[in-house]
């Protein structure tokens, strides 16, 4: 295996799993501060066990499938994916709508689980489920994204690029105590949705039987296919609009 | 029930934002991969033209989006 083989893989693996990582750590974040670390660690760790097991009882059952119609499977569901995530950031780009905004993603939990006036010590249902609802969704995403960036047989190179994601983020979110506002999530967004629908196409194409011109680097043709139309996206989109500087407020 | 068909909801928003370009993009994929799959003129420019439809598909959708 070689570095331009895994590298494409570890990349969008890596920056896709890293957005997901910083949005579940925004939630469990205001959940620790404001409900106490016992509830908010409690949701977490049940969360991750969650996805363990299902990735326990699902990872195995992929190799039972045949080849092409896990492409096919795994390319829609990455396409449908990545082309949402595409449509939004464009839309942010062009002010359509607010940009991402994890200082107000942390407020609006902390104000949600600042009503109910129950001890930071004690376990608080309230706060357990929130931070378990935020790790097994974003956790599912990260799951989603290293199978279909590492389908292929490049499993490993994804998967490490979701664990250094990972361990990135969890140790920011240790030393700064805050959510990660630097990271420039929109921009992160706008990449990863041109990443994910490239793999997405891609997928769709190995699995039906088309021919790609180019086989695996075909991938870099489609990422600037759809770089180009969303640029012609957000173009449209600023001409429509009258308001050059959107305000930001919570938007997943 | 509820909590089933709230995390149900919630698994299917992962996919869906916009129902039209879920549908349209649903549609495109089965005309290219399946639909045109026997067509030999087509055998070579099959995946330009998937991939080319699905940034039509893109951009139409943002253009309706942006004039709401």
């Amino acid at each position: 295996m070689t570095w331009t083989h895994a590298g494409p893989a570890l990349i969008a693996s890596f920056l896709a799993s890293m957005v997901e990582f910083v949005e579940a750590l925004t939630i469990v974040l205001a959940v620790g501060t404001i409900r106490g670390w016992k509830s908010a660690l409690y949701g977490t760790f049940a969360g991750v066990a969650l996805l363990v097991l299902m990735v326990a009882i699902f990872g195995p059952a992929l190799n039972h499938i045949p080849l092409h119609i896990l492409q096919i499977v795994i390319g829609v569901l990455l396409l449908l994916f990545g082309i949402r995530w595409l449509r939004k950031a464009v839309l942010r780009a062009g002010g359509k709508i607010s940009l991402h905004d994890e200082a107000a993603a942390y407020e609006k939990t902390r104000i949600k689980l600042s009503g109910n006036g129950s001890s930071v010590a004690a376990l608080d249902g309230v706060a357990v489920v929130t931070a378990f609802k935020a790790v097994v969704l974003e956790g599912l995403e990260v799951v989603f994204i290293v199978i279909a960036t590492g389908a292929n047989g490049l499993l490993i190179p994804a998967s490490a690029g979701a664990l250094a994601a990972g361990i990135v983020v969890i140790s920011l979110g240790i030393a700064i105590h805050k959510p990660l506002t630097r990271i420039p999530e929109n921009t992160l967004k706008y990449a990863v949705g041109v990443i994910l629908t490239s793999f997405g196409t891609f997928w769709i194409g190995e699995g039906s039987g088309m021919a790609w011109p180019g086989r695996d680097e075909s991938l870099l043709g489609l990422a600037v296919v759809f770089l180009v139309a969303s640029l012609i996206g957000v173009a449209i989109t600023k001409s429509y609009m009258r308001v050059p500087e959107p305000e930001t407020e919570v938007a997943s | 029930m509820n909590a089933l068909s709230e995390a149900l909801k919630e698994f299917i928003g992962l996919f869906v934002d916009d129902g039209s370009l879920a549908i349209a993009s649903v549609v495109w994929i089965l005309v290219m991969a399946f639909g045109c799959a026997n067509i030999p003129a087509l055998a070579e420019w099959r995946a330009p033209i998937f991939a080319l439809g699905i940034a039509g598909i893109l951009v139409e959708n943002v253009i309706r989006s942006a004039r709401k």
